[in-house]
């Protein structure tokens, strides 16, 4: 849709109203070719908005303007390969490739303004994909013009993310359009609250934020709640390194989430909502805040929503970046205007929550699934996942969650997969497996609180239930995949560093003992691990899972009791015979220089302490008491003749050193 | 009508068991406090009757039987609750208070007070790293200043292991009224007060006041923002607050 004059938006005052808005809009809809162009945070980042310029100009100039939509998408998922061009071509557009085949859905990545024009020539006016700037597939590294045959693309079940490579996220015509608020209209038209609740409950819908408790009876629990009025809440404050998954859904389809908590609301009985999202997304921000002002504009919030009697509002509410307001009552505290720190939960947050009134709160990617169960209903949602939840929600787990697939697989990205998907088709099918031929190590789960899981479990079917009995847990949807390189000690370490500069800092158990915690695995990395560090290790684990308060501190031992779990053999090697067997771990290793050394001092002249001796065509040594183990030396060495060494290990010679 | 709820739920007795024996309590009651009561030994930092109870020290975790599930919990923020099992000295719970008090004593290893106690229950060295720092971050002193004084001098700042407890900005405070209450529920006795006959000085707060003379002896009585604050709450003519308590007694 071309961007509204605000005036032509009305306030819809019935039901009828939108459906007359929808058949208007959809009525309009031209078939002109689409360039949607991801501007997403992570595309803005490598530039996609000169990209967008440039077509505006290049449309401009060759006077297309008017013959071709451009949209500015929100994320498609696959920010490695930004930023990212889809032409979306009818079927009488279609762009044949190099074997004349047409296409209607040409993906091109890493797009550069200079390369505009071309693809608008070819494309557009000649019908012709640009072939060499088309993408290739990691493995083989064939050409895939189409946007859903890319490897990437292909194996993912995109549900909550189907909009986000078509519509523009600040125009909520192009929501409407789509389908979008024809959820709530079924809601209004066809259900009461508790035939909405129900349904939720019958669908098996958990929460995806990562405690995986049931939405439909979280609603259930608050809608029977005593207290007026009662609040829903949105919450957005996503936190664990690597994740972007709320991010994303909530700058590239935030009337999704917005409809999602209209009919929350209606399904509780609440009239005031908030969105608490965290400040450090000022896109999300900026695109909730435009889609609030939109929805209230037609009267889709506010009072008496399409003539229904329903009344509810929704304020943004920006977090200062404290990981711990992602925990739900630190959020509501940090929502009142205090501390963010966890309270308490002996009575539940929805009986006693904001303002100590029953209080709702879910995961933006929970809120986005609701218009899609209302919309398709519970038996085609609960054919997606695992389990039987026709009994009990706890049953299984259904549907589909995005993770935040990253580390060292070939591609990188949001990944929305159906629950039940193991982790190797994750890792091999989607993200085109292990880089650069190494060795798969382990994947972590869960952010700071999940676990590492180890080859063994790559077959394990991803589902709230089977990741935590095997140590980990879905949380909010980050999925680190680690090779050979990665120290699993190292790893633990980098966790902890994490949560004791996030703890809130109130519970003894989680303020000292994770900051003890990363005192010890700390010593171990630096190699003054004692023999007892590893059981010392368990019991303080064990304290600090069961003594602290909340979240936050019950899982945040996870990281070090799984790799402890599967990888103890690592801590021991750190511990006892002073290895670091994959050669991160700086006070365990050392840099010495092997037989292929032919003498260029490229080394020498780039060692930051000057310990690198020798001369010009003349076998360099490193002088171990000085040096550092920064480790320039061994990236700027062009003829492999530097070997990262732990424990007795010795440096390559003749033939061995050459081979490699 | 609503507070009349709360209150008759306030009143209302339930029944609950401690280490197996039954007894009645009021619903909502902090579980600690009718612990202590009953005489039950339960180490305790950061909980005084006069305050909110805040959960931080982690001491008076009991484990806590409701319907099926049972979980360790802090007791002095338990509401009591009807057919709630309590058990306060399993060995979970001396584990995890051994563990508490260790991690106590290697943040703060040189309080007498958090030594004698820990002591009590058979700590007497920690297997962590010591940090040697002062103050436990319980939080009473913040507490008793909003609650009890209700000059809201105090308030947590910064997460994690930087978190640190004081006036805003962690300038000297300006707010302080020196009346000493956060010196006196500290647990470790890291907040201190220096008395001269002209001057008190809270010395954790930089914070120096001059002290209020009586108009008829003469004695330093106390400071006298201390004695704004309480003309204030009180609506009292000043000319009251100008005797020290004793003079206030004697008849003209």
């Amino acid at each position: 849709m071309e961007p509204r004059n605000e005036a032509t938006r009305q306030v819809l005052t019935s039901v009828a109203d939108l459906d007359t808005l929808r058949t208007n809009l959809t009525g309009k809809q031209d078939d002109r070719p689409i360039i949607a162009l991801c501007a997403g945070t992570g595309c803005r980042a490598s530039g996609c908005m000169k990209v967008a310029e440039q077509f505006e100009k290049d449309l401009e100039d060759m006077k297309l303007t008017d013959k071709v939509r451009v949209v500015h998408t929100g994320c498609h998922g696959f920010c490695e390969q930004g930023p990212l061009v889809v032409f979306r071509l009818g079927k009488d557009q279609a762009a044949a490739d190099a074997d004349g085949t047409p296409h209607t859905n040409v993906f091109y990545p890493h797009v550069k303004p200079a390369q505009v024009r071309e693809l608008i020539e070819s494309n557009i006016q000649q019908h012709r994909t640009v072939d060499k700037l088309l993408y290739r597939e990691p493995k083989q590294k064939q050409i895939v013009v189409e946007e859903n045959d890319i490897p990437f693309y292909k194996h993912q079940r995109r549900l909550v993310f189907e909009l986000n490579g078509l519509i523009d996220p600040t125009s909520i015509e192009d929501y409407i359009s789509q389908g979008g608020y024809q959820a709530l209209v079924k809601v209004f038209t066809e259900q009461d609250p508790e035939g909405t609740i129900d349904q939720i409950i019958k669908s098996g819908l958990r929460g995806r934020g990562g405690g995986g408790y049931p939405t439909g009876l979280k609603w259930k629990q608050c809608r029977e709640a005593e207290g007026d009025p009662k609040y829903v809440i949105c919450n957005a404050d996503e936190g664990d390194p690597g994740a972007f998954m709320d991010r994303s859904v909530l700058e590239g389809n935030p009337h999704s989430v917005i409809e999602g908590m209209i009919i929350g609301s209606f399904a509780i009985g609440a009239h005031e909502g908030y969105i608490y999202v965290r400040n450090e997304y000022p896109l999300a921000v900026l695109h909730a805040t435009i889609a609030l002002e939109q929805a209230e504009k037609y009267g889709l919030l506010g009072d008496n929503i399409l003539g229904t009697g329903h009344s509810f509002r929704i304020k943004i509410n920006r977090g200062g970046g404290a990981f711990v307001c992602g925990e739900s009552t630190a959020l509501m505290a940090s929502i009142e205007g205090f501390v963010g720190e966890p309270r308490a939960k002996h009575i539940h947050t929805v009986e006693s929550g904001l303002f100590d009134k029953p209080t709702d709160l879910n995961n933006v990617e929970t809120w986005a699934n609701i218009p899609i169960i209302i919309n398709r209903g519970v038996d085609w949602y609960t054919s997606i996942g695992t389990g039987d939840v026709s009994k009990s929600p706890w049953g299984g787990s259904k549907g589909t969650k995005i993770f935040s697939l990253v580390g060292k697989v070939k591609s990188t990205g949001l990944v929305e997969i159906p629950m039940g998907m193991t982790l190797r088709e994750i890792v091999e099918d989607i993200g085109g497996g292990v880089k650069d031929g190494k060795q798969f190590k382990a994947v972590q789960t869960g952010g700071p609180s999940g676990g590492c899981l180890p080859a063994s479990k790559l077959d394990l079917p991803v589902d709230f239930d089977q990741l935590v009995e095997a140590g980990s847990m879905m949380g909010s949807g980050g999925m680190i995949v680690m090779d050979e390189d990665n120290c699993m000690v190292d790893v633990a370490r980098y966790f902890l560093d994490f949560l004791r500069g996030e703890s809130c800092g109130k519970c003894v158990t989680c303020r000292e003992g994770i900051d003890q915690m990363y005192r010890i695995v700390n010593r171990i990395c630096e190699g003054n691990g004692r023999p007892g560090d590893i059981e010392l290790l368990e019991e303080l684990g064990e304290t600090v899972k069961e003594g602290s308060l909340c979240a936050l501190g019950q899982t945040a031992p996870n990281p070090v009791l799984s790799t402890l779990r599967y990888f103890r053999e690592e801590y021991e090697a750190h511990i006892y015979q002073k290895t670091c067997p994959a050669h991160v771990c700086q006070g365990l290793i050392r840099y010495v220089i092997n037989d292929n050394c032919n003498g260029c001092h490229v080394c020498y002249k780039r060692c930051p302490q000057q310990c690198i001796t020798g001369d010009v065509k003349g076998m360099h040594v490193i002088d171990q008491a000085s040096c550092i183990k920064c480790g320039i030396c061994y990236q700027s060495c062009k003829f492999d003749a530097i070997d990262v060494l732990t424990g007795n290990e010795q440096p390559r010679t003749g033939a061995a050193a050459t081979a490699k | 009508m609503t507070a009349d709820i709360a209150t008759q739920a306030q009143q209302e007795t339930v029944t609950f068991t401690v280490n197996g024996k039954t007894m009645q309590g009021r619903r909502g009651d902090s579980l600690l406090k009718v612990l202590l009561h009953e005489g039950y030994d339960i180490p305790h930092l950061c909980y005084h009757e006069a305050v909110t109870a805040y959960g931080s020290c982690r001491l008076c975790l009991v484990e806590v039987k409701k319907g099926r599930k049972t979980k360790v919990t802090t007791s002095c923020n338990y509401p009591l609750m009807d057919g709630i099992e309590v058990t306060t000295n399993s060995e979970k719970i001396r584990k995890h208070r051994k563990v508490v008090f260790e991690l106590l004593l290697a943040q703060v290893p040189n309080s007498p007070e958090l030594q004698s106690m820990a002591a009590q229950y058979g700590v007497t060295d920690t297997r962590f790293e010591k940090k040697y720092q002062d103050c436990i971050l319980c939080g009473l002193c913040e507490r008793v200043c909003r609650e009890v004084v209700g000059v809201n001098a105090l308030g947590f700042m910064g997460r994690g292991v930087e978190k640190d407890v004081g006036a805003p900005f962690k300038q000297p405070s300006k707010t302080c009224i020196g009346c000493g209450a956060c010196v006196y529920v500290c647990p470790v006795n890291c907040i201190k007060e220096e008395q001269l006959p002209t001057k008190r000085t809270i010395v954790r707060w930089e914070r120096n006041l001059p002290m209020q003379t009586c108009k008829r002896c003469g004695y330093p009585f106390a400071p006298t923002y201390q004695l704004l604050q309480m003309q204030k709450q009180t609506g009292l003519p000043w000319e009251f607050f100008e005797l020290c308590p004793d003079c206030r007694d004697v008849k003209d």
